[in-house]
C-alpha cells in the first residue's frame, strides 16, 4: 500500500505554510519532525477535557489522566511489539534514555575494568554519557571504526568484543548523520556472545521502519517522540525487565517509591522506580496518537515510501557537480548529509533558507564523525519525513545547483 | 532564486571569502588567540605582532569557515594593522554593534571609514543565526588583545 502525499500532507497544519513568501520545503525532520493535527488535537483534548496528575488522585479526572497516561505506555508498548508493557520507561526524550541506562544500569551493574563499546558513528547523546560513566566508574570506553563507506566496521565491533571485557554495546540503529542503518540482529547475535549486553539508540530507526523487541532480543532500546510526528518532552526507553530489576533509581522523588522514612526508601517496581516526580503527561498523550496515526498509515508503507525517497534522492544529488555525499551504506534511511565544493554548510543553508527549503548545516552532534570523515567544517544534511515528496527533493536539487553558480 | 542574497553576500564579502588576505601564520608573534563556533565547526587563530608603542604592527589569521567568518577576519586584519589596542577595541565594539543591528550610531567620526569598509557585512544582522559568524574573528581580537587564549562567539 502505497502512501497518499497530498492527503498526508494535509494532515500536517505547518506544511500550508510560505516562509517568506515561498512554500515551505522541510527537509530537517531528522532534527524535530513536524507534528500531524491529530496529535495537537489530542494534546488539547487531554488539557481541555481529560487533565489531572496521574498516580495519585481518588477522583475522576485524575482516574482518566492516569488511564491514559498508561494507555499511552501500552500503544508505545504495541508499537515496538514489547512482551510486557512494563518494559516501557517514560522519559524526557532519546538522551535522558540513554543517561538513565548509563548511570543506573551502568553504575549499579557494570563493573570496573569492564568495557563500553559505541562506535564512531554515534551522535553525541550515545557518547557524552558513556565518557561520564568512564570518568566516574572507571570502566573503558572502546570505539568501533565506521568504513569508509559509512557502515559500521563488523570486523572492527568482532576484535573489539573478543576479550570478553565488553559489559555493554551501544550502537545507533540508524546514523542520523549518513542515514546508514546497521546491522541490528547481528550485533544483538555478536554482543550477547560475547557476554555483553545492547542497547540502540533508535532515534532515527524507529521512525522510519518497524523496530520489534521480541524478534529483535536487545537489552535497551531508545527513541524519542518528537522525531516520530509526537511532541517533545517525551521519550521511551525500553528495558527487558530483568535488567530493570537490578537497575538502582535513576532519579528520586514523588512516584517512584512504595514507602518512605527518613531513614530508608522502599522503590516501587519498574517501571514507575524510573519516573520520579509529575510525568509528562500530556506529552504522553500526543506520542500515542502519533503512534496512532503512523500505525494506521502503517510503517512497512512508510518504510517503502522512504525508500523511494532515498532512492530519489541519491539519483538527483549524485548528479550534481561539485557534491560530496558523506556515507554510501547499502542499507540506509532518509538522512543525506554533503559538502558542495566552493559553498560553506552554513553559506550553504542561508541560501537555502531563502528559497524556502529547510535544512540544518554544521556537525550535527556528531564530531567525531565529521572528524572521521575529514570535514570539520561541518555538512548541510537534508532528512526526510513521511510527508517528504520527490518533488521537494528535486527542487532541494536546483537550488544546490543555482547555489554552487552563485558561490562559483 | 537567490537574487536577495545579494545584499547579505556583496561582492567584496564572497571575494574576501574566497581570498582571504592575510591568510597565514606569524612567525613569532606577540599574542595569539583561537576563537570557536563550538556549535557550527567555525575556527579561527588569530596573531599579532606589537611594536615598540604597543600598536599592532602585523596581524594576520588562520582558521575555517563560512565566507562571512573568513571574509570577517579578513577585512578585520586589513583594518587593525597600525591602530593602537584602544583603538582596536573601539573598531571591535563598532563592528559588534553593525552586525547585530545594521548601523552603529553611537560609533565615533574617527572610526567613519573603518566603518563604511566594513558596511558589507551589515546585512547579517537580519540573520540572526549568522552574526556570531561575523563576529567570531572580532571577539578573537579582543582576546589576543586582553592576552586570552580562547574565545568563542556563542
Amino acid at each position: 500500500m502505497s502512501l497518499d502525499l497530498s492527503r498526508i500532507r494535509a494532515d500536517f497544519p505547518i506544511l500550508s505554510q510560505q516562509i517568506r513568501g515561498k512554500d515551505l520545503v522541510f527537509l530537517d525532520s531528522g532534527a524535530s519532525a513536524q507534528k500531524p493535527r491529530v496529535v495537537i488535537d489530542a494534546m488539547i483534548r487531554c488539557m481541555e477535557q481529560r487533565y489531572a496528575n496521574v498516580h495519585r488522585g481518588a477522583y475522576w479526572l485524575s482516574e482518566a489522566a492516569t488511564e491514559d497516561y498508561e494507555a499511552a505506555r501500552g500503544a508505545v508498548a504495541g508499537f515496538l511489539n514489547a512482551s510486557d508493557p512494563r518494559e516501557v520507561i517514560f522519559t524526557k526524550n532519546s538522551t535522558e534514555a540513554i543517561n538513565l541506562v548509563a548511570h543506573s544500569w551502568g553504575r549499579g551493574v557494570l563493573r570496573p575494568g569492564q568495557a563500553v563499546l559505541i562506535s564512531e558513528l554515534e551522535h553525541h547523546a550515545n557518547i557524552i554519557p558513556w565518557q561520564m560513566l568512564r570518568d566516574a566508574h572507571g570502566i573503558e570506553l572502546r570505539v568501533a571504526r565506521a568504513t569508509d563507506a559509512g557502515e559500521l566496521d563488523i570486523e572492527d565491533v568482532a576484535a573489539k568484543l573478543a576479550d570478553g571485557k565488553a559489559g555493554l554495546v551501544a550502537i545507533t540503529h540508524m546514523s542520523n548523520v549518513l542515514g546508514t542503518v546497521t546491522p541490528a540482529e547481528r550485533l544483538v547475535a555478536m554482543a550477547h556472545a560475547a557476554g555483553a549486553r545492547i542497547l540502540f539508540d533508535g532515534s532515527q530507526a524507529a521512525v522510519h521502519r518497524r523496530v520489534d523487541m521480541q524478534a529483535l532480543g536487545a537489552d535497551f532500546y531508545a527513541f524519542t517522540g518528537h522525531k516520530l510526528y509526537g511532541p517533545t518532552g517525551i521519550g521511551v526507553l525500553w528495558a527487558r525487565l530483568e535488567h530493570q530489576e537490578r537497575m538502582p533509581p535513576f532519579l528520586g522523588g514523588g512516584d517512584m517509591i512504595s514507602s518512605v522514612t527518613f531513614e530508608r526508601s522502599e522503590w516501587a517496581p519498574p517501571p514507575a522506580k524510573f519516573e520520579a516526580g509529575t510525568p509528562a503527561i500530556v506529552e504522553a498523550v500526543g506520542l500515542h496518537a502519533a503512534i496512532d496515526y503512523v500505525s494506521a498509515l502503517g510503517m512497512a508503507a512508510i518504510e517503502t515510501h522512504e525508500r523511494d525517497l532515498v532512492d530519489h534522492a541519491m539519483r538527483r544529488l549524485t548528479d550534481i557537480e561539485g557534491l560530496s555525499l558523506l556515507g554510501r551504506a547499502q542499507d540506509r534511511g532518509g538522512v543525506f548529509a554533503f559538502t558542495l565544493d566552493n559553498a560553506h554548510a552554513h553559506d550553504l543553508a542561508t541560501l537555502l533558507d531563502r528559497a524556502g527549503i529547510a535544512v540544518r548545516a554544521g556537525r550535527h552532534c556528531a564530531e567525531p564523525l565529521h572528524t572521521r570523515f575529514g570535514v570539520e567544517g561541518g555538512t548541510v544534511r537534508a532528512s526526510f519525513g513521511l510527508y517528504t515528496t520527490q518533488g521537494e527533493i528535486d527542487f532541494l536539487a536546483e537550488a544546490l545547483v543555482k547555489a554552487r553558480e552563485f558561490f562559483a | 532564486m537567490f537574487d536577495d542574497l545579494r545584499d547579505l553576500y556583496q561582492e567584496v564579502i564572497l571575494d574576501h571569502g574566497r581570498k582571504p588576505r592575510n591568510f597565514r601564520r606569524l612567525d613569532d608573534p606577540d599574542r595569539t588567540a583561537r576563537g570557536d563556533n563550538p556549535m557550527c565547526g567555525d575556527r579561527i587563530e588569530l596573531f599579532l605582532k606589537l611594536g615598540a608603542d604597543g600598536g599592532i604592527a602585523d596581524v594576520a589569521f588562520q582558521g575555517r569557515g563560512c565566507a562571512i567568518s573568513t571574509a570577517s577576519a579578513s577585512l578585520l586584519t586589513e583594518l587593525v594593522k597600525g591602530k593602537t589596542a584602544a583603538q582596536a577595541h573601539a573598531l571591535a565594539d563598532g563592528f559588534r554593534q553593525l552586525a547585530m543591528t545594521g548601523t552603529c550610531p553611537a560609533c565615533e567620526a574617527a572610526l567613519a571609514d573603518d566603518m563604511e569598509r566594513l558596511q558589507p557585512l551589515s546585512g547579517v544582522h537580519e540573520f540572526p543565526s549568522r552574526v556570531k559568524c561575523a563576529t567570531l574573528a572580532w571577539h578573537t581580537l579582543n582576546a589576543a588583545l586582553d592576552g586570552s587564549k580562547e574565545t568563542s562567539s556563542e
